[in-house]
Formats: C-alpha cells, structure tokens, sequence
C-alpha cells in the first residue's frame, strides 16, 4: 500500500492445535465438573420423585394400607420383570390393598396433550365398580385462572370421586346428575376434555390388562 | 479502554445501566418467568450465580483463551455453570425448578451474561470483572422482583404467597399471563424514563444563566 494508506495489522496467527486443545480443556473441566454435580443432586431427586409419587398413589387410591407396583409387559401385568430388565423403561400400575387384603383398586399415571402443553394425571380405578376412585394432576401448564382449575379448582377435581367410567363431559347447564357426567370447566373446555380423554383411553387400553390379571390372581388363589 | 474505578464497576450494573430496565438485556426471562415473585427471585439468584461463575472463569482465564475461539469458550463456561444451576434447583427447590420449567436451561443464551463476558470479564482482572457480575447480577434480581412483585399483587393478589388484599380481591388474571409481563415492563419504562426526563430537564434549568428560567416561568 503506498501514500497514507489504512495501517495494515499483523495479527499473529494462533495455530490451529491451541484453538482445539483450549476447547477440549474447557470441555473436559466442564464435564469433569457435571459428573460431580450430578453424583450429589441425582438421588435427591430420585427420592423426591419418588415421594411424589408415593404421595400421589395415596391421594387417588383414598390411603390405601399397602400398595404393590404391577408392570405392564408383553400385553399384560405381571409382579416381577423377567432378568435384566430395567423397572425404570417399563410402565408401572400400583395396586393398593386395606389393612383386611382387600383390594381398593389400580392407581395409573398417562398423559395427552391438553391446551398447552403436555397433561400428565395419575388416577385410582376401582374394578368392582368400573369407577374412577379419584384423579390427581401430576404435570400440566395450563393457563392460569382458567385451564389451571384441572390442578386447583377442588370441587371440580372431586367430580372424579365415584364417577362411573366410561366418563362423559357434559356443560355445566346440561348436566343431567348422571353418574358417568363430569362437568366442563367453563373457559377451558379443552383442558377438562383432556382428562376425561385421558382416563377413558387408558381405561381402554389397561382394562382387559387389569380384568386377567384380576383373574389370574382369583385362580391362584382358589388353587391354594 | 475507559477506567473506571471499583464503585463505578459495582454500582453501574445495579441501576443506571440495569441490564433489564436500562440496557433491555435477558427480556425473555424478564417476561416469561415474572408472574410470582418467587419465580423472579429463583430466576434472578439462579442468573446470578451463572453470571458471577461465568466471570470469574473468564476472568481468570482469560490470557489462554484465544481470540478466534474465545465466543465458544464463554458459552461452554455459561453452559456449565447453567447446568449446575438446573440441577441445583431441582434439588434444592423441586416446585420453582418446575416453575420455571426450560427457562433454567435457557439462561445459556441470556445475552446479559453473553455481553458481561465479551464486553468485561475478557478484559479485566478477576477482582473487577466479580464486582461487575455482583452489580450486573443484583440489578437483574431487582428488576425481576419488580416485575414479579406488580404481577404476583395484581395477577394473583398476594405478594411471595402472603394476601395482600384479602379474600374480596379479584385478580387481574392478565398480570398473570404473558400479555401482563409486556404491560408490566411497559409500565415500569414509562415511570423510569418519565423520572430520568424529569430529572434531565431539572438539570438544564439549573445551568440556565441567572434570570432565564424566571423570564421563561413569566412567559
């Protein structure tokens, strides 16, 4: 460049080798950092998710005195996994039982996607019966004041004590007092749409699973 | 480089240039997570600690980290820290993590604590790049509780879960949804910026020469 030219600056030219090897570093540190991280917050939310639930199984299954987890494998339920299958990948339904050993009925967890986002609910189902025993949201997002009334509203939850599946949603003003009748929560229809949905398909899908193992069970125990 | 002295580092951040209120930086936490002061007070301790992490690693750092890779470093250090944040709460606080659901994870690409590395932490020695972080970090937890505090009261009618109005109250449910934390952040830009015009104006009529001001009060 001649005459007054812009000064051209020599920049030094990092090798390629220090660019790679500070990244690496500062990856490995920062991994090295997670896995401690967690190894110490890990089993603490374990434990909380699994009081959680524990929590949750009591609710919908009004305190049962014991309940026993079934796995749903191969089309139907079973108490024990076979080797070497993981508990955590397999869906699990709980059975709960009164201090006499009778049955009180099946808590099971499903989800579907509500207004906004994912609905996940678990729900007490007695087989004797046919009737929801009781419902508990467990995720949802809601929009709060309206479709959030599936979590707070308490009378609108207590519907599901005793309601005989399968459940129909009717409007509040056409409710006719029918035992299958769960009502609409005005402004958010969809959102309690989705949990009759929910409990109806899982229901569906679950009651001949529940209805032979019930059977299995009563033959094992006429064979004793 | 304009130098600055220690208090100027530290008090910068905390209001005359908030990265939320003055700067307009991280509005998308501002805006998301801001319907109870709880959240905002999670967010803002959990922002934070990413922020004052993150400055301190670069800080410290910051002679070995070459120019041409020095962006992906600063994210790599800001995508630990935030991790470690995620879990942390998760831990220690389950109800708030799942609160403020994603956003946790998404304070890696909060542009507030992108701009203190660029713009200071890179620059500066450690001790000067924590009291930036401190300041920058405390005045983005006071702009999310004022946020936070205007709609936990109008959109729900408590304030960190205490009643405020009583059970006659009934709450503006809008504050509690999004379009609440635009008006909100609308709301305090006005009466910010109306009270820095106020005071500008204040100033100029004081460096009037003496008898302009009365001469124009009279006009």
């Amino acid at each position: 460049m001649t005459g007054g030219g812009l000064p051209v600056i020599e920049r030094k030219e990092v090798p390629a080798w220090r660019l790679v090897a500070t990244l690496g570093t500062a990856g490995g540190l920062a991994g090295f950092l997670l896995v401690f991280v967690f190894g110490w917050t890990q089993p603490i939310i374990q434990a909380y998710k699994a009081e959680q639930l524990r929590l949750a199984v009591q609710e919908v299954l009004k305190a049962p005195d014991r309940y026993d987890t079934l796995y749903v494998f191969d089309g139907a339920l079973t108490s024990t996994l076979p080797e070497g299958q993981d508990p955590t990948t397999v869906e699990q339904i709980y059975l709960g039982y009164r201090d006499t050993g009778d049955e009180i009925g099946f808590a099971m967890a499903a989800d579907r996607s509500g207004f906004q986002d994912k609905i996940r609910i678990i729900f007490g189902y007695d087989r004797a019966e046919a009737s929801v025993l009781g419902m508990k949201v467990l995720e949802s997002k809601e929009t709060p004041g309206l479709g959030d009334k599936i979590e707070k509203d308490s009378s609108w939850v207590a519907q599901f004590d005793g309601a005989v599946v399968p459940l129909v949603g009717v409007k509040p003003r056409q409710a006719t007092g029918d035992v299958h009748e769960i009502d609409f929560i005005t402004g958010a229809t969809i959102s309690s749409k989705t949990i009759i949905t929910i409990i109806n398909e899982t229901l569906e899908r679950m009651g001949p699973m529940i209805d032979a193992y019930a059977a299995t069970r009563v033959a094992a125990e006429g064979t004793r | 480089m304009k130098q600055t002295t220690p208090q100027q580092d530290f008090f910068r951040g905390i209001w005359r240039e908030n990265p939320v209120l003055i700067q307009m930086l991280g509005l998308c936490p501002a805006l998301a997570v801001t319907n109870t002061v709880e959240n905002s007070l999670a967010m803002g301790i959990a922002t934070f600690f990413v922020l004052t992490g993150s400055s301190l690693l670069v800080s410290l750092f910051r002679r070995w980290i070459p120019n041409e890779v020095r962006i992906s470093t600063f994210i790599l250090i800001i995508a630990t820290f935030v991790t470690v944040a995620d879990m942390g709460l998760e831990a220690i606080v389950p109800t708030v993590h799942k609160a403020l659901g994603a956003f946790v994870a998404l304070i890696v690409v909060n542009c507030m604590i992108l701009s203190r590395q660029e713009a200071f932490a890179a620059k500066r020695p450690v001790g000067r790049s924590l009291l930036d972080a401190f300041g920058t970090g405390i005045g983005f937890v006071i702009a999310l509780v004022m946020m936070g505090g205007v709609r936990e009261v109008l959109g729900n009618g408590t304030f960190l879960g205490f009643s405020v109005f009583g059970s006659r109250f009934e709450p503006w449910v809008i504050f509690a949804l999004p379009p609440g934390g635009f008006l909100t952040l609308g709301f305090w830009l006005l009466i910010l910026n109306w009270f820095e015009k106020r005071r500008a104006d204040r100033a100029k009529v004081r460096d009037w020469p003496d008898g302009v001001a009365e001469a124009r009060a009279a006009a």
